[in-house]
């Protein structure tokens, strides 16, 4: 490894003691051992496994649920409805006040996506569980589904969550998030040229190597020890709190070392039903994803179509900036608001554009709902972004990165959603890149640096 | 009904078992024990044979008989198979290797099955029950199979005669998005007197490519000798959709993947 | 619920269990044995978390049966240190952060013992082939081919 000392000099101390300094992982040696303890590296006498009763269908109306003949099958401890959840109907970011609440433990009158669960089965073994959850008789009258956001948005579309009342998220702002800065229609006006064109991406798995999951202990005092790999500690003793209507001092929820995340872990879903049901069983209770589950019913990231009309001029400018982008939340909110929250401050990018019109929508279709992975809302807006530099680059005939200098944002620049800019290291990065790639850029560009504009 | 493992010595004690409801027999695990680890309900009692047949390669004149609990491990070491080893290699990691058998193989569902493609294209025999059946005459029939496949058998093919291809998206091992078995037989002047071709991914199962075969004879394996075999090597394909790629991709570089298959030296 | 016996030798120390018969080797070793070593990442197949040597033979325990193992030597990572004297393999994976979230590393050494076991000098292409079926989702495959790679040349070394 090398460190470009030459890049901010002035800002730059050498008598500090870890940063720049090579340092051995804290966590290795429990690796190598196998001695780190993950959630599932431990044995409970008497411990039962959950296996869900999930939705066959994309939307569909639940008619009734009968669950007689799982609850005599052999092995079986307990099966679980909406009605044994007591506050069954949750969303997580009401933490943060983004509300309201719309989506459910268990399903109560509807599913809403394929996977959504339904009924949990409680058993001495995984196989009991199984076999009993085989048993569980849904009556679903299958519903119109919507799958894209296209439908979705279109007027008479079927509705898929009627806690929102529409297929989208309603922010304070309205419909949508909005950025709005400078006057993008005098900028168009002015442009040399014009290119608008539309992005588009699938969900994304996180697919990590431990899926998703929890085991929750009583302790005996009508307290409960939940052993989880969430990455997300506190929302999920808070969300759990709300939904099992329980002090947080009643719930000890106790992490560790997650086999892997990517984002996939936020969510607050095994835990709530996992604890519920070591209350009401006095049992520890394992509830862990299938490899199956992990990859088709743990969110992912969303998918997203963004639209970017840019207007540029023939030196290399940019000078207008509109951008449509659509979040595909899936059949639940989960993350997805704030992702496409993210999603509008972001959209100019790490580059300064004085006439800028962003709107973010945040979109509800009959699909697996998506939530957080990995720089999500940014992520996708960045590939389309760096893909439209490259055309817009291309259209008037300048080379890529020579069109990104002159673009470039610098400190002191006042960003679309109104934040200046500092830190920034954009310009030096493409040098020292530059360089490294032998990628041929005029002398002019690595005089450029991101110190604040002169005047 | 909890899971339960019977093991006997002999083949025939094992296939009297196998005839009980809700019984399945157990080679290797690869497919008979993730199926219960993944939910499959539909078989409470796994029955397995001990037998050391079962695991006896012999490879006599032109002739090779490799016993269906052999291990692609063992099929891909094994001297006297060494011009079919690559189709051994192709299954899996080395952990699968050492437990997937040549006989489980045959009961793949696709997107595994590779060794079985290669099998295809060796016109390979079938032994069960005492009696012995073309693969390709198994392979149709095989949903309806109860019993204990007990060997497979073929001609050797001469040095180089047999081709082999996968092609996975992960490099170097991966889910075969397809494979591909070619047995060509050419005359002294080069022409094409016979050829098999086995494809994998191309249908539920492994199948045979009947077409392109029978527009291969005659000709030679040249670009442009194989260019009717080429057009119609898709003929008789019902590739399926999974996590590793589209019917539609598997239909279009089928013919790419032949191509180079039956052009390389 | 019937249950069977089974013996088997866990590194180096003989087992004697009673197990339910069709319990994985991987349920038996982290439930009944203790041994946690041995990762449940997907129970098909693919991922390679569980494996462990079986008679020195790379296997996955999520898909063999305990009762098949019936007098086996069984050695996971658990015993891969000797008299708490790391292994080179660990020694290497440690020192080249050949480990991130730690999951596939047991997996990933039990692959690469089965492999130095047998080839002490392995090329680049026999330790790729070697971990091939084995699944690391931080992507760290550069750093662990390389520290298996280290761990040959030290072990070689040490040889010498």
């Amino acid at each position: 490894m090398r460190l470009a000392k030459n890049y901010f000099a002035d800002e730059r101390r050498d008598d500090l003691n870890e940063i720049g300094q090579g340092r051995p992982r804290a966590d290795v040696p429990g690796h190598v051992t196998a001695k780190t303890t993950y959630f599932a590296d431990r044995n409970f006498p008497g411990m039962l496994h959950l296996k869900m009763v999930r939705s066959p269908h994309h939307h569909a109306r639940i008619r009734s649920i009968d669950t007689s003949e799982a609850e005599k099958h052999p092995g079986v401890v307990r099966v679980l409805t909406a009605k044994d959840v007591p506050h069954n109907t949750y969303t997580i970011l009401i933490l943060i006040q983004i509300g309201p609440e719309d989506e459910h433990v268990l399903a109560e009158d509807k599913v809403r996506w394929k996977g959504e669960a339904v009924v949990a089965v409680l058993a001495e073994t995984e196989r009991a569980a199984q076999e009993a959850a085989a048993k569980v008789k849904v009556d679903y009258e299958v519903l119109p589904a919507v799958l894209d956001m296209e439908a979705a948005l279109k007027p008479g579309a079927p509705l898929v969550n009627e806690h929102h009342g529409q297929n989208y998220y309603m922010y304070d702002s309205g419909a949508c998030r909005k950025v709005r800065f400078g006057d993008v229609e005098k900028g168009f006006a002015e442009a040399d040229h014009i290119l608008e064109q539309t992005y588009s991406s699938s969900p994304i798995e996180q697919a990590p190597m431990e899926t998703t999951g929890c085991i929750a202990v009583p302790d005996g005092n009508d307290r409960f020890t939940c052993y989880t790999n969430t990455q997300a500690m506190f929302f999920t003793l808070d969300n759990t709190s709300i939904i099992l209507q329980m002090p947080g001092s009643q719930l000890h929820l106790v992490g560790g070392t997650a086999g892997g995340g990517f984002g996939g872990k936020v969510d607050v879903i095994v835990e709530p039903i996992a604890i519920l049901a070591a209350k009401l069983t006095g049992r520890p209770v394992s509830f862990i994803y299938s490899r199956h589950e992990e990859m088709q019913i743990s969110s992912p990231r969303a998918a997203e179509t963004i639209t970017i009309k840019d207007g540029v001029m023939k030196d290399g400018r940019i000078v207008a900036r509109y951008v449509k982008g659509y979040t595909d939340a899936g059949a639940y909110s989960r993350h997805s608001p704030y992702g496409a929250q993210k999603g509008a401050a972001h959209y100019p990018g790490p580059y300064t554009i004085p006439n800028v019109w962003a709107d973010t929508y945040c979109v509800y279709t009959n699909r697996t709902p998506s939530s957080a992975m990995r720089g999500f809302g940014v992520t996708i807006a960045d590939f389309a972004l760096e893909v439209q530099m490259d055309k817009l680059a291309r259209l008037i005939g300048m080379d890529p990165l020579e069109f990104r200098f002159i673009n470039a944002y610098r400190d002191g620049d006042m960003k679309a959603h109104r934040q200046t800019t500092e830190g920034a290291a954009l310009i030096e990065c493409m040098q020292e890149a530059a360089r490294a790639a032998n990628w041929p850029v005029a002398e002019k560009y690595f005089a450029l640096s991101s110190h604040p504009r002169e005047g | 009904m909890p899971l339960t493992l019977q093991t006997f010595s002999t083949i025939a004690d094992a296939g009297a078992a196998l005839k009980a409801s809700g019984t399945r027999y157990l080679g290797g695990g690869t497919l008979a024990v993730r199926a219960a680890n993944e939910g499959d309900l539909s078989f409470s009692t796994l029955v397995r044979a001990t037998d050391p047949a079962l695991s006896a390669i012999a490879v006599e004149g032109a002739r090779a008989t490799i016993g269906a609990g052999v291990t692609m491990a063992a099929v891909a070491a094994h001297p006297g198979l060494a011009v079919i080893a690559r189709a051994a290699r192709a299954v899996g990691g080395p952990a699968v290797r050492n437990q997937a058998t040549v006989g489980g193989n045959l009961f793949a569902a696709s997107p595994y099955g590779d060794f079985t493609v290669a099998l295809l294209a060796l016109d390979a025999t079938v032994h069960a029950g005492g009696g012995a059946i073309p693969v390709e005459e198994f392979l149709a029939g095989r949903d309806g199979f109860t019993g204990i496949v007990t060997a497979v058998s073929f001609a050797m093919p001469r040095d180089g005669g047999f081709r082999f291809l996968k092609v996975s998206r992960v490099k170097p091992k991966g889910v075969s998005v397809l494979s591909i078995a070619a047995v060509v037989e050419e005359d002294g002047d080069g022409r094409v007197t016979a050829a098999r071709i086995g494809l994998g991914c191309m249908a539920d199962r492994p199948i045979r490519a009947k077409a392109a075969e029978k527009a291969l004879v005659g000709n030679r394996l040249t670009a442009d000798g194989i260019a009717a075999a080429l057009a119609v090597a898709g003929e008789g394909t019902v590739p399926p959709t999974d996590a590793v790629a589209s019917a539609w991709y598997r239909a279009e570089v089928l013919p790419v993947h032949l191509k180079r298959l039956l052009l390389a030296r | 619920m019937a249950k069977v016996p089974v013996q088997f030798s866990l590194n180096g120390s003989e087992k004697a269990e009673f197990v339910d018969s069709g319990a994985t080797l991987l349920a038996v070793l982290r439930g009944k044995a203790g041994d946690t070593s041995p990762k449940g990442g997907c129970h098909q197949g693919t991922c390679g978390a569980c494996s462990v040597l079986i008679d020195g033979e790379l296997r996955l325990s999520c898909l063999t049966l305990a009762e098949t193992c019936e007098g086996a030597e069984i050695t996971t990572t658990a015993g891969l240190a000797e008299a708490g004297v790391l292994h080179p393999l660990q020694r290497a994976f440690m020192d080249g952060f050949a480990a991130q979230c730690g999951f596939c590393t047991p997996g990933m050494l039990m692959a690469a013992k089965a492999l130095l076991d047998r080839t002490p000098n392995p090329t680049r292409e026999d330790v790729v082939e070697a971990i091939s079926g084995n699944v690391c989702r931080c992507t760290g495959y550069e750093p662990i081919i390389q520290a298996i790679l280290a761990a040959a040349r030290a072990n070689s070394h040490n040889a010498a």
